[in-house]
């Protein structure tokens, strides 16, 4: 019969009672779910665990990654070369503007200079791999190879060849954990390409995004491209990051809801590039006294939010 | 034959070694891409349930609190929310034990369902008080999947435990 052990069970030495125990563990895990939630002070402990658990975790990835390789090796002749023609077609077509990017670049400086404007920053990055998609079923997280070792730090940028993908979030000695536009409330400061207007874009979880406190009567269209707006000092300025696809006016309320799509692939799998990070914005002159009113509540909120999820 | 309330089997003493064996394959099926699928059991759970219903004085809270752990970092959650979860389903598992293994092998698994539904549960709650999004319904479809594989779990688990079917005649055991 299977209840019956078969060492005598400890007359005398039973350890604490069970009921004790309990309690000693869970008072633990919720003073670590805190620490981690709220002071984020445990990285030491998740960057040594993940020592150990990350060769683990990328070894029980290779049977799907061989899958894909097996995939690509037998995808055939004609398949890539239709692909290779396809990819000579769109350089192609890139080329007019790309030839003349160095000539722009070069011209744009010496204006700069000219009006005695702070010059642009240069964006460059190193590509990374995407390893895998964190398990985490309550956030959207992708996992890459690059980590301490290559100096990858925490917050900087991820895009792809389309727009940003997401911030780098967390950063382990051999990969770094990359935080999604569109997990739950990341933030990324946004201007609206036809308008010019500035404003804050979050993730609502379900792959979409939603620009938020926008007054009802703002002017946004349905197609209305949103590219970073620099003002966090973490973006660089001018990198697509959605494309509005529904707007919602209801007079009830005084902000419209306004839905959006991400312009990058950020449920693909593939490379992705990391940005360096940002030269330090200069610093802010000092706010006046007369400003701090009722009304600047909702941007130094939203400010707030931002730098949070930041 | 099978070790159930009517049966007279007797196992054969457990190897602590083929514990950790079966917890470290649980934590490796955790870490397989197949984890993405919808309603994909939690493997450590389960296994973390069987052996502390099954030897609770080897398997308790303090393996469940680090295997908490591990998962936790593996997942990219928040730091402490396997570890609550896992550690409640041991004391749990390990309380229900003496009652649990009277039971056919069915009926069993239809009690141990609750208890994994529950650390499923558990997680999400602390996750959802503190803003994440909802993952659907599929979240909580795993946890039945789970207690459906009581069974062959069983099986698998139990399987060094058999002793030869040819006995020796003179000893009864």
């Amino acid at each position: 019969m299977a209840g019956i052990d078969h060492a005598p069970p400890p007359f005398f030495k039973r350890g604490p009672a069970p009921l004790a125990l309990l309690t000693f563990y869970i008072a633990i895990s919720l003073a670590v779910f805190v620490l981690d939630l709220r002071f984020r002070s445990l990285n030491l402990l998740r960057q040594s665990i993940a020592l150990l658990v990350d060769p683990v975790q990328r070894v029980a990835q290779t049977p799907g990654s061989l899958v894909d390789y097996a995939n690509n090796y037998l995808q055939g002749l004609q398949a890539l070369q239709q692909e290779n023609n396809a990819l000579k077609h769109a350089q192609l077509n890139t080329a007019p503007n790309l030839q003349r990017l160095l000539q722009l670049e070069v011209e744009n400086e010496r204006l700069r200079k000219l009006l005695s404007v702070k010059e642009r920053e240069k964006a460059n990055g190193q590509v990374a791999q995407i390893l895998y998609t964190a398990r985490d079923p309550f956030s959207r997280k992708v996992i890459v190879d690059k980590g301490q070792q290559s100096g990858i730090v925490a917050g900087q940028p991820a895009i792809d060849e389309a727009g940003v993908v997401g911030q780098v979030t967390r950063v382990f000695p051999f990969s770094a954990e990359i935080t999604l536009i569109t997990d739950k409330d990341q933030a990324v400061p946004v201007q609206i390409v036809r308008s010019g207007q500035r404003s804050v874009v979050f993730g609502l979880g379900n792959g979409q995004l939603e620009l938020r406190y926008m007054p009802a009567n703002a002017d946004v269209q349905e197609g209305d491209i949103l590219v970073t707006s620099g003002l966090d000092g973490i973006y660089l300025p001018g990198f697509p990051v959605a494309k509005v696809i529904n707007i919602e006016r209801d007079s009830a309320y005084s902000f419209a809801r306004i839905f959006c799509v991400p312009v990058a692939g950020v449920e693909n799998f593939g490379e992705i590039m990391v940005l360096d990070p940002r030269q330090p914005l200069p610093p802010a002159p000092p706010e006046s006294a007369s400003r701090e009113s009722g009304t600047d509540k909702m941007t130094v909120r939203q400010k707030n939010r931002a730098k949070k999820s930041n | 034959m099978q070790p159930t309330f009517s049966s007279s089997r007797i196992l054969l003493p457990v190897r602590p070694w083929f514990i950790f064996l079966s917890l470290i394959a649980a934590v490796l099926l955790n870490f397989l891409p197949t984890a993405h699928w919808p309603a994909m059991p939690d493997w450590v759970a389960l296994v973390l349930c069987f052996w502390s219903v099954r030897e609770f004085r080897r398997v308790g809270m303090g393996w469940a609190f680090i295997l908490g752990l591990l998962m936790d970092v593996a997942d990219g959650s928040v730091l402490g929310q396997h570890c609550f979860a896992y550690v409640l389903l041991a004391y749990v598992s390990t309380a229900a034990s003496r009652r649990l293994l009277w039971f056919p092998l069915a009926q069993q698994a239809l009690q141990v369902m609750p208890l994994l539904l529950g650390a499923q549960l558990v997680q999400a709650l602390m996750r959802l008080a503190v803003g994440a999004e909802f993952p659907g319904l599929t979240y909580f479809i795993g946890p039945l999947i789970g207690a459906l594989l009581w069974i062959p779990a069983t099986f698998i688990l139990l399987l060094p435990q058999y002793q030869p079917v040819e006995q020796d005649p003179d000893r009864p055991i």
